[in-house]
């Protein structure tokens, strides 16, 4: 096997030990309004084949289309939510995941026994990635009792820790602390695993996400912060909101970082693993940013128009869909054959109308259910050891 | 029974429990080398190592969400605020994160995190170091909310606290860490939600905790030396869960009710009691309930006058014989 590109590209380069050099010049940050404009090193044809990193060639072909599969059943499953929020069975919020598919699947993929997932709302897509059953996901949209959380969470509060996925947090940035003391504890429990800790573009000008990557580098903390970058804080450009590169922030805290394209899924896998490995092997935090875009507006229920163009959105599914891109190449690779990605499609298609199904066939949480799982002691009592009231109707 | 004293009693309380649980960490700023900036932790880096009792950088979100988190794999970390009055550059972090992952993740996630620090005012140190936010802290559904007043119910209050299995935010005192009390050798639990009576009475009852208890027992001498009255002092220790059937007991026995606290009057923790033993005992009740409170302004520096914005004995005395008027 020779020896892949991508991998002479994940050493530092001379005189810069700390830092992973980004694979590609960058657009500008005004990139997202500008995406038929590329320059010319990053066209697709000239750029990396990612398929040959180790950690993509040493996939199987069922492995493949295993990813392909994810990514086409995380799309369907956000296009029926969709209908069913526009038909009013889902409230709130509903913050979908559409032409963001590679970047979950591809982290995700490279999960190991001790490795762990936090993210911000936006989480279906890391759900699942993770192998969450997508019956319970549905079901929590639809606020009923058989929702993964019961139907106390929504949206954007899905968990497994039995898949050591973490949610699910609705705060901007506020669960990149958590994630990094997810990595605290690997550390002190002595296992050897990494946390993955993502979070948008928005997130990165927020205070706890600084803390958290001086806590991480200082203590040596196995942990990734990955941005997912859409290139949109809600309705706010990158341009219009942060300074500089997002990962390069990482140096100042004696971070490596990186960057890569998130619509190819064997990108995102080849950076990450190297990071993840890091992570694992040396103890070592870092900070990558995935670029990535998404369809629809921040939640379904906000305008998309006040600040991009549909000539915008139309550019990159065209060019840059993650899912159609995979499934040329893995035909290209005679992996999958056109039959054989519409038979996943229309299976894909067919669990989330099951999950659907299965949402609207169940029963909401009653009042009862309003005050339980509030305390550990409440839902214990047989093994309480506090005393006193705990609610106070 | 040993005499020592309230800082040695939560420091005692640490070690113990560090010895009993690997899973135990104690984290927080200048807890280590420093020994603690109040000196509650003085000693622990010696005898339990830098993995045990880590100390941070100043960066209370960070912090105390990455305890939190570590809180949710199964560490059981006991951070230190070196000021209660910090927890609001970490508020996120305490009250949407470890107060609601249970409930968002439908009872698959427990975070059995103790944050702890001192919360009161009377040092002198202007409104920003001053703040007594167990009311705060205690209006949100599954957290736990402790104040302890003595040094054996400090040991033994951590000592069940870190056991929890739920977030519990322990609030202590800079006046009394030097105060001196018998603390029980060996094994010292006292459970999360039990009040104590810690003095008897029969014709009034003060509701208090925290430092206001020593200002309760201090005019309840005085009531009785000069006033020939006999005011029982019921302290809550734990503002959540709430033993109000021990309020409750105290005030069939009595019929007249004052509630002292460290608080700012506006939705303060009394306003909570007040509520309940009008609801729950309105036909026991020969009297308003009363309540002194910190005088309604930021804390204020000036040291003389900052006695007076806070509750003292002679402040607590005026109010119970206004009670009993």
């Amino acid at each position: 096997m020779p020896a892949s590109l991508a991998e002479t590209r994940l050493i530092s380069p001379p005189g810069d030990k700390q830092f992973f050099a980004p694979h590609f010049p960058r657009p500008s940050v005004t990139k997202k309004t500008s995406t038929s404009a590329e320059p010319a090193g990053a066209a697709p044809a000239q750029r990396e084949d990612f398929s040959r990193a180790p950690v993509n060639a040493r996939l199987t072909a069922d492995a493949k289309i295993e990813l392909f599969r994810q990514m086409v059943r995380i799309r369907r499953f956000e296009e029926r939510s969709l209908r069913a929020y526009q038909a009013k069975k889902i409230g709130g919020f509903l913050h979908l995941y559409i032409g963001q598919e590679a970047v979950a699947v591809g982290c995700c993929s490279l999960m190991g026994p001790h490795d762990h997932v936090i993210t911000a709302y936006r989480d279906h897509g890391h759900a699942i990635a993770v192998g969450m059953d997508t019956k319970p996901l549905m079901a929590e949209l639809y606020g009923k009792a058989t929702g993964c959380s019961k139907g106390k969470g929504g949206s954007m509060h899905y968990f497994a820790p039995d898949k050591n996925f973490w949610g699910g947090h609705g705060i901007v940035g506020g669960q990149i602390p958590l994630g990094t003391g997810l990595a605290y504890a690997l550390k002190y429990q002595g296992k050897k695993g990494a946390a993955m800790a993502f979070m948008g573009d928005g997130a990165v000008n927020q205070g706890a996400v600084h803390e958290a990557y001086n806590l991480a580098s200082l203590w040596n903390l196995p942990v990734v912060f990955v941005i997912e970058n859409n290139g949109y804080s809600m309705g706010t450009s990158q341009a219009r909101s942060s300074a500089g590169e997002l990962a390069k922030r990482a140096a100042g805290y004696d971070m490596e970082w990186g960057q890569c394209q998130g619509h190819d899924v064997y990108e995102v896998r080849a950076m990450m693993d190297h990071f993840l490995t890091k992570a694992r092997d040396q103890q070592r935090p870092s900070t990558v940013e995935i670029d990535t875009y998404r369809y629809r507006g921040h939640s379904v229920a906000d305008p998309d128009n006040t600040y991009r163009t549909k000539s915008e959105i139309e550019e990159y599914r065209r060019t840059k869909d993650p899912i159609q891109l995979f499934q040329g190449k893995l035909i290209a690779e005679g992996v999958l054959t056109e039959a054989a990605a519409a038979r996943i499609d229309e299976a894909a298609r067919a669990e989330s109308e099951l999950s659907a199904e299965f949402a609207e066939a169940s029963p909401f949480p009653t009042p009862a259910d309003i005050q339980s799982d509030v305390y550990w002691d409440s839902d214990n009592p047989s093994e309480r050891k506090s005393k006193g009231r705990l609610f106070f109707d | 029974m040993p005499v020592i004293t309230y800082r040695e009693a939560i420091r005692h309380a640490l070690a113990e429990e560090l010895e009993r649980d690997a899973n135990v960490v104690v984290m927080g700023e200048e807890v280590g080398q420093f020994h603690g900036a109040y000196k509650v932790t003085e000693g622990l880096l010696a005898k339990f190592g830098p993995n045990r009792i880590v100390d941070t950088p100043i960066s209370e979100a960070g912090f105390i969400g990455l305890g939190i988190g570590a809180s949710m794999l199964g560490v059981r970390p006991v951070m230190e605020l070196m000021f209660w009055s910090f927890y609001s550059v970490a508020f996120d972090q305490i009250l949407n994160n470890a107060a609601n992952v249970r409930y968002m993740s439908g009872g698959q996630i427990h975070c059995p995190i103790v944050i702890r620090g001192p919360a009161n005012g009377g040092t002198n140190v202007g409104a920003t170091h001053s703040h007594t936010p167990e009311n705060v802290l205690a209006n949100h559904p599954g957290v736990k909310v402790v104040v302890p007043a003595t040094a054996a119910d400090a040991k033994g209050l951590l000592k069940s606290a870190i056991r929890d299995n739920d977030p519990v935010f322990f609030l202590e005192n800079t006046i009394l860490y030097g105060e001196k009390g018998e603390v029980p050798e060996g094994e010292h639990l006292v459970p999360l939600g039990l009040a104590d009576v810690k003095r008897e009475g029969k014709d009034l009852t003060i509701v208090t905790y925290g430092r206001s208890v020593l200002h309760s027992l201090a005019a309840a001498s005085v009531l009785e030396q000069e006033h020939d009255i006999s005011a029982e002092v019921v302290d809550l220790r734990t503002i959540r869960p709430l033993d109000i059937d021990t309020v409750l007991k105290s005030v069939a026995k009595t019929h007249r009710v004052l509630i002292v606290e460290e608080q700012k009057p506006f939705a303060s923790v009394g306003s909570q009691l007040a509520y309940m033993i009008q609801r729950e005992a309105f036909d026991e009740l020969d009297a308003p309930i009363h309540r002194l409170a910190t005088v309604d302004a930021p804390a204020i520096y000036s040291p003389p006058v900052e006695v007076e914005q806070l509750p003292n004995p002679q402040r607590v005395l005026q109010a119970a014989l206004e009670v009993l008027a």
